[in-house]
């Protein structure tokens, strides 16, 4: 149990690369925190700074109020799960958990104890005397997860543990990793690049780009109030959508149509000072079948016309893709969520915009739908530097 | 169809069945020879039949007997265990730092051990044996054991770093997190998942330096440091007139044994695929 400060912590390399500039997160005894990003954020490298895997080039990374910076892995109490698990192939499942118990000279039956509670508590009792070669994958990370938690580390790091499993266990893990943290109450930091895997596991979420970090908070915070174009298209699948606007006298013009802001979006804008030329984002769920509301609802809001391009039937819900008319918008965040996600499929003329509707809608791929959006739910972003205009962070 | 169907694979069988049993005999022939003139009497050395009509232990009693070939066998022994020691042991440490660290010189170190490697030793005899006798290390054991371990650990080098290199690091990274020194890390850790490595490498290396005849004829004039492939040579007859081949044969064959047992002994211990399970796939 500790409490985790990463104080100004700066990682470069010999070459000169900036890996990791300036991190400053406090993690809360107990607390789950996830360190996001695409890859090369500097998450990982984060992660093996508080590892002690790798140096600190600047700044003081405290345990419990204590300076670590130059104490080496084993002196830092510590556990580690790794991507690859990282098993000893010649132990068995009973060797591999005793290790770290063995080398802290813990005597024979308390080592017994505490292996055995640690595979009941993973359901790994009846794999104890076997060899990690003959375990599946899941078999695999819960030996690897043993490892860690039978010597009661003061914080639990985990690199992309579920990353190696198939999508059905990883979501099964991904719920038993969290109700073992609940049970456990260490401190954990976890790093992912998925954003689902984030969202539902963390206390906090910390996303990071290019080494800095973009904004820290809550998934729900981080969900309604991105502090910047990068963390809105990053949370949340499918992702916002981004589409250029130009504000004059309390208007906005976009693709989508003219419509005023509400006054709330309106002060917000106001207050940070927004420029004429804007990103607007809105993410799908704020768009509904025009059809299934009726004109007090529709008239409170904009709407639009255009042809269904795709539809994704989910039973509980509609996702339908449109082509809007008009400029995209652009802007180096942008693009770079663009190259992570791989999404190559670049419309020429005009930008994708993602729906979720109801399950009752009629749309039809091929066939024009008017569709309704929540002008309240708007989030305008400056794109020159990425800022929210509308929330203060 | 079943017919069909086990019939193509059989007859696959039997073909390679066959010519795995030719390349054997083929590699075998010249040995069972050597084997079979070991166990004739003089008489019938020449007799060309495979197949001794008489067979004697004598060769094997003559060989012992002469402190020559005693000798000879306890230098060979003692010269390449000594060499095969001294260069695993360099050569794990060299090859770990090849293969886990990043140094200035790392690429000009193995290309100068490639070089070594490659180094026609004929050419080095001559100079080799103009310093050892000014440093007065001429046929003694040292003067054989360091150009062996010169020669031997570019090799030992080479096969002992792709071994580390199979080793996942992340499992060193878990071994520190687990709460080892790096001295632990490696005794407990790595060294038992390199160990096939060093044994391969240990064998490889013994028989280079067992088989040694170069080094061994030129850098020794006597008994002191001569080893068996060398003494071989200077095996006679006790008179001018008796032909020597029975001794030599026998000689051969004893000479071949340690090899066979070497290899038998840590063959067990080779074991491919020792790492699989450690990290996914």
């Amino acid at each position: 149990m500790a409490e985790i400060v990463l104080d100004k912590v700066t990682k470069r390399y010999p070459d000169g690369a900036l890996a990791v500039s300036e991190v400053d997160i406090r993690i809360a005894d107990g607390e789950f925190v996830i360190l996001v990003g695409p890859s090369g954020c500097g998450k990982s490298t984060t992660l093996n700074m508080i590892a002690g895997l790798e140096d600190i080039t600047e700044g003081e990374l405290r345990i419990d109020g204590e300076r670590v910076n130059e104490r080496a892995p084993k002196d830092r109490d510590i556990a580690m799960v790794f991507q690859s698990y990282a098993l000893y192939p010649h132990m068995s499942v009973r060797e591999n958990m005793a290790f770290p118990l063995r080398l802290a000279k813990v005597d024979k039956e308390t080592v017994r104890q505490k292996v055995e509670e640690a595979a009941r508590i993973l359901d790994l009792t009846q794999h104890l005397d076997r060899k990690p070669g003959n375990l599946s994958g899941g078999q695999r990370q819960r030996v690897a997860m043993g490892r860690a938690i039978v010597r009661d580390p003061k914080a639990f790091l985990m690199d992309e543990p579920l990353s190696n499993l198939d999508a059905k266990l990883r979501v099964q893990m991904r719920t038993s990793v969290a109700k073992l943290q609940k049970r456990l109450g260490t401190t954990t930091v976890y790093v992912t690049h998925d954003q689902t895997e984030a969202m539902t596991l963390g206390d906090r979420v910390v996303v990071m780009r290019g080494g800095l970090v973009q904004q820290i908070g809550s998934p729900q915070s981080l969900y309604e109030q991105p502090a910047n174009l990068f963390v809105a298209g990053f949370i949340g699948s499918p992702s916002m959508n981004f589409l250029p606007a130009t504000l004059a006298d309390g208007h906005l013009h976009t693709p989508l149509g003219d419509f005023p802001l509400t006054d709330r979006v309106r002060r917000l804008a106001e207050t940070a000072n927004a420029p004429r030329e804007l990103i607007m984002g809105l993410r799908p769920e704020h768009f509904e079948d025009a059809g299934l509301l009726d004109d007090a609802e529709k008239a409170r809001g904009g709407t639009f016309t255009a042809s269904v391009d795709v539809l994704e039937s989910m039973g509980s819900d509609k996702y339908a893709y449109f082509t809007v008319e008009g400029e995209t918008a652009t802007s180096a965040e942008l693009e770079e969520l663009a190259a992570e996600s791989g999404s190559t499929e670049m419309t020429d003329n005009g930008s994708q915009v993602v729906t979720r509707l109801s399950a009752a809608s009629g749309a039809r791929i091929g066939s024009d739908l008017t569709v309704w959006f929540d002008p309240d739910k708007i989030h305008l972003f400056d794109p020159q530097d990425g800022r929210t205009l509308t929330y203060s962070s | 169809m079943a017919v069909i169907g086990t019939k193509a694979p059989g007859g696959l069988k039997a073909r390679w069945t066959l010519i795995d049993i030719i390349v054997v005999v083929y590699a075998l022939v010249p040995v069972l020879w050597i084997l079979s003139l070991s166990f004739k009497t003089k008489d019938t050395l020449a007799d060309r039949n495979f197949f001794p009509r008489e067979w004697t232990w004598q060769n094997y009693i003559d060989i012992f007997n002469t402190s020559e070939f005693l000798r000879a066998l306890l230098n060979s022994i003692g010269i390449a265990v000594i060499a095969t020691v001294i260069a695993v042991v360099l050569g794990t440490m060299a090859a770990y730092a090849i293969a886990r660290l990043d140094f200035p010189g790392k690429r000009l170190l193995v290309g100068v051990s490639l070089l070594i490697a490659m180094f026609p030793q004929v050419s080095l005899v001559t100079p080799l044996f103009e310093m050892e006798r000014s440093l007065g290390l001429f046929d003694t054991w040292p003067g054989l054991i360091l150009p062996y371990i010169t020669f031997a650990l570019p090799l030992a080098i080479y096969t002992l770093s792709a071994f580390f290199r199979e080793i996942p690091w992340e499992l060193e990274k878990a071994a520190k997190m687990d709460g080892a020194t790096p001295a632990q890390a490696f005794r407990r850790v790595i060294a038992p998942l390199a160990a096939p490595g060093v044994f391969t490498t240990a064998i490889l290396v013994f028989i280079f330096c067992w088989n040694d005849f170069l080094f061994a004829i030129s850098l020794t004039s006597t008994t002191a440091s001569r080893t068996v492939p060398a003494a071989l040579s200077f095996f006679q007859g006790s008179s001018r007139f008796e032909d020597p081949t029975g001794t030599v044969s026998a000689a051969a064959v004893v000479i071949t044994i340690p090899i066979i047992l070497f290899v038998l002994f840590f063959q067990r211990r080779i074991v491919a695929g020792l790492t699989s399970g450690a990290v996914k796939g």
